[in-house]
């Protein structure tokens, strides 16, 4: 059968992003042809500066060589120019005659730098700065050495006057505004930023605006500004902006403003035509920074392989100069107004200059300059629009400061030696990742942790890899937002999205929710079926169909699975406290099944570690206790002290409220393992500061802590409430939990949780409105009324096939 | 080897539905231990029951489409092929399997 055609027009980082994502989608729906006016593939554009001042060559900015697209079967016309469209023939034609048909067409055309309307802009020696062939008028220019003239004090502007700089010309720029960059820089930054610059040897000219280019013998001599000043130069760069190219799609009628007219789904006016990139227009915005166009060629790529659920809604965008040693990031609003708030921090002699703009209580745009590793993290929370109060008091001190970036405080990605290790549990240096982003052109952090392993198994060094990804490519890495991020590679559904389905369509099998949720893969992958499994139960408890193969190992057999595949049983000891027969049973288990190593946890119970699968039903048999649930996403242990009953400092019977919480909500499932401690002194012995739930005895009542941690991110948890009575406790903690279970996304800990939505949220629904609290806690209840013990319902022979091998 | 090859046959495992769908089981063979794997489908593939990673039993792993997930480290691996997914490297060895009938053979 014939494939579909697809002809792209434009051989840029957009054009091409958006055919990988379609070939990953549908590699083999379509025919596909390109047409480049450039004699190269596919190069990353954002990285010419290097190119420019020598710290990179064109070969290491290269993204996709030519074999590349013979390997995906697209032929490619490298060189020819796109001239016209014949939209009711359906064919493209190029300036020398070749003609190609299409089904689809893919507008990329990116952007032309704009020459001002002023005399002698066309003479030699002029050039703007937007491609290769820019780049390399430059570098010969250089060689020549002498004077070299920018015009624009934009981004462009100054990374090309820095790369002339370098190479050895004498450079000065001319500027039309009172400051550099004002599209992204406040007056204090560009000041900071000329400094910096003016010390490594440019020169400005502020307020300057050009009237002619001078000619000597044929070539540019210099120009004239409206004052009547007259700068000699010998090379002139035109760097005052961009302007999409629209020619073509004009030329065939299709609609156009500012850019070529695209809708959500990134087609233009005609439905066989879409476009991507710098050429479109979308909701009265062009983009010109690279992670916008990502985004877009995802929408798009998402049509052509006829999935159709994606849509552009449009982006935030945050800029990085790309001048070695001189840092700047700046991002939304950055200028602020009457109806918004500043912080600000300024160090003039150390060069540190950072202000961030508060509105409503939520981020909303910033200027970094000097020290911007946490640009990234204000971009991502200004993209989630997440609420700030909790953390403003250290917002300005960055993510590092509220715990959460990689190991013993090491923040700075830059200036980080190669051989330093960034992920400690794949053993990964930070040489590797950059090697492994530059060799395989990564742009993402999914992508980076599957190439490189690097914060890939507990995550905790996540935040300093994107740091290192970001310095390494730049403006081309966009934090993903949080609010957006699809569960999976088998659906574009965020989690919260699959969750409200489940509720409002009430579906209660995994085969159901996949066919509603029209999901990509037909079962699901192993990421996505336990987080499912987990919604369904939650949302339709005693209703919603389990599905043990959609449950991880631990959870099917209820036992841990070790290194060696053998299993360890951790019974349950409610609060901690077991008895000489209990004790006496372990003991002759541990000899009976030659178990090899007995432990005493953390959690304050007994763990036999080694224990052969098939063991399993007969060990619990014989202990005749509860599981203990160490193996699972659901309540853990419940830690205590030993309280007013023996402590001589105790206040509160902390082994009694223990052994209660534990009663009341043992079996119970969450996003996330939960663990409890009761302590019966503010003295805090079963360290209730770092557990999800943490209890505090205190002479009038209980104190309530929520959203600790004690783990892969070490986490004080945070004041709930203070209670009087144990009844209470248990409502209060049950009502929390519930919330935790209804609302986190699956492998959520509460510490990540309530980071998300904030303690106001948690407040307000648990302690605020006293029918909201008893809602919830009734809801808990509700799910977890004849929960059956998993061990008890295995020893009497249920799904006996887990623990049975086979023979031959 | 030339031993195993020699004897190989046709051996009689399990009937199909004592292998859940989207699950697997372990077999004890005079070769090892061999998982067993049926898909959605109902088709039923045969791999080494280690992964070629750190020697995970890739039996305990979850099956989704035609690949399982180590339980240890989450590789995948590919039940037709035994090929751990890209970026990862490695193989893990198939066994020749065949449902007749209600019953699932397996070569060994």
């Amino acid at each position: 059968m014939k494939r579909t055609r697809l002809v792209m027009v434009g051989n840029g980082m957009a054009g091409v992003r958006t055919l990988e994502e379609l070939l990953k989608l549908a590699p083999d729906l379509y025919d596909i042809v390109v047409f480049g006016a450039e004699p190269h593939a596919n190069y990353n554009r954002i990285l010419l500066s290097p190119v420019l001042s020598g710290e990179m060559t064109l070969q290491e900015i290269m993204l996709n060589d030519e074999s590349w697209y013979r390997k995906h079967g697209i032929r490619l016309h490298l060189g020819k120019q796109v001239v016209r469209i014949d939209r009711a023939a359906r064919k493209v034609i190029a300036a020398d005659g070749t003609e190609e048909g299409y089904d689809r067409l893919l507008l990329a055309t990116g952007s032309t730098p704009v020459i001002l309307p002023i005399p002698g802009s066309r003479l030699p020696g002029v050039v703007t700065y937007r491609d290769i062939g820019d780049t390399q008028a430059m570098i010969d220019a250089s060689v020549r050495s002498g004077c070299a003239l920018v015009i624009g004090g934009g981004l462009l502007g100054l990374e090309a006057a820095n790369g002339l700089k370098q190479r050895g010309m004498d450079v000065t720029v001319v500027h039309l505004m009172p400051w550099l960059m004002e599209r992204q820089l406040d007056r204090t930054a560009a000041e900071l930023l000329q400094r910096s610059l003016e010390g490594r040897g440019l020169r400005f000219l502020l307020e300057r605006e050009t009237e002619e280019i001078l000619e000597r013998d044929g070539r540019v001599a210099g120009v004239r500004f409206a004052d009547g000043e007259v700068v000699p130069a010998e090379l002139v760069v035109m760097a005052v902006g961009i302007r999409p190219n629209t020619e073509l799609a004009r030329s065939c009628g299709l609609h156009c403003d500012r850019g070529v007219v695209v809708s959500d789904t990134m087609q233009t006016h005609d439905p066989r035509v879409y476009a991507v990139g710098e050429c479109v227009a979308h909701r009265g915005v062009t983009y010109g920074l690279v992670a916008p166009l990502f985004e877009m060629s995802k929408v798009c790529a998402n049509h052509l392989a006829q999935f159709g659920i994606g849509r552009y809604e449009g982006s935030v965008t945050s800029t990085k100069l790309k001048v070695t040693g001189i840092d700047v990031f700046s991002a939304g609003d950055f200028i602020g107004g009457d109806d918004s708030e500043e912080i600000v921090l300024h160090d003039a002699v150390g060069g540190v200059y950072k202000k961030l703009v508060i509105r409503d209580d939520r981020l909303v745009g910033g200027v970094l300059y000097g020290d911007t590793v946490d640009g990234a993290w204000y971009l991502q929370l200004l993209r989630d629009k997440q609420p700030i109060a909790d953390i403003r008091d250290h917002l300005m001190f960055g993510q590092s400061h509220l715990g959460n970036a990689g190991h013993q405080g090491q923040e700075k990605a830059v200036g980080m030696p190669d051989h330093m290790e960034v992920c400690g549990c794949n053993g990964v240096t930070k040489g590797a990742i950059v090697q492994c982003i530059k060799s395989k052109g990564l742009f993402s952090l999914e992508d980076v942790r599957k190439h490189s392993k690097a914060s890939s198994s507990c995550g905790s060094c996540t935040g300093l890899v994107e740091q290192i990804l970001a310095s390494t490519v730049g403006g081309a890495y966009t934090p993903q937002t949080d609010a957006a991020k699809p569960m999976c590679g088998c659906t574009d559904h965020t989690h919260e999205e699959v969750r409200r389905a489940i509720r409002e369509h009430r579906l209660l099998s995994i085969p159901q929710a996949l066919a509603f949720l029209e999901w990509r893969t037909p079962s699901g992958c192993a990421s996505c079926r336990p987080a499912l499994n987990y919604y369904l139960l939650c949302a339709w408890p005693r209703e919603a169909q389990d599905d043990p193969q959609s449950r991880f190992i631990n959870e099917r057999a209820h036992a841990n699975i070790q290194k060696d595949g053998t299993f360890s049983v951790v019974p349950r000891m409610f609060g901690g406290v077991t008895s000489a027969s209990e004790l006496r049973r372990i003991a002759d288990v541990v000899d009976k099944y030659a178990i090899p190593t007995v432990k005493v946890t953390g959690g304050q119970r007994i763990d036999l570690l080694g224990v052969r699968k098939e063991d399993l039903p007969r060990v619990w048999a014989d202990l005749d206790m509860p599981s203990g649930y160490a193996y699972a996403k659901a309540l853990r242990t419940v830690k205590t002290c030993v309280g007013s009953e023996w402590c001589r400092f105790g206040v509160q019977d902390s082994t009694r409220m223990g052994i209660d919480l534990e009663q009341a909500f043992q079996r119970m499932y969450a996003p996330h393992k939960v663990k409890m401690a009761v302590s019966g002194c503010p003295r805090n012995c079963a360290e209730s500061g770092i557990k999800d739930v943490g209890v505090i005895g205190v002479e009038s009542g209980w104190e309530l802590y929520i959203g600790g941690n004690g783990g892969i991110k070490t986490e004080v948890a945070q004041f709930l409430v203070k209670v009087k009575t144990p009844d209470e406790v248990l409502q209060y903690a049950g009502a929390f939990i519930q919330l935790y279970r209804e609302e986190a996304r699956y492998l959520d800990r509460t510490v990540h949780y309530v980071k998300r939505v904030g303690m106001d949220h948690i407040r307000k629904l648990v302690v605020d409105d006293a029918d909201s609290r008893r809602a919830l806690y009734e809801r808990l209840l509700f799910a977890l009324q004849d929960e059956k013990d998993p061990w008890v319902q295995r020893v009497k022979g249920e799904s006996r096939h887990e623990f049975e091998e086979l023979r031959v | 080897m030339k031993m195993h090859e020699a004897v190989a046959q046709w051996r009689k495992v399990c009937p199909l539905d004592q292998i859940p769908r989207l699950g697997a089981r372990v077999v004890n063979t005079p070769q090892g231990d061999v998982a067993l794997f049926r898909t959605a489908e109902d088709e039923v593939f045969a791999l080494h029951d280690r992964c070629p990673h750190r020697g995970g039993p890739l039996s305990q792993g979850i099956v989704f489409g035609r690949n399982v997930a180590c339980p240890l480290h989450n590789w995948s691996i590919g039940l037709a092929d035994g090929q751990a997914a890209a970026p990862d490297n490695g193989c893990t060895a198939t066994f020749q399997v065949k449902v007749d009938g209600f019953d699932v053979y397996l070569l060994v």
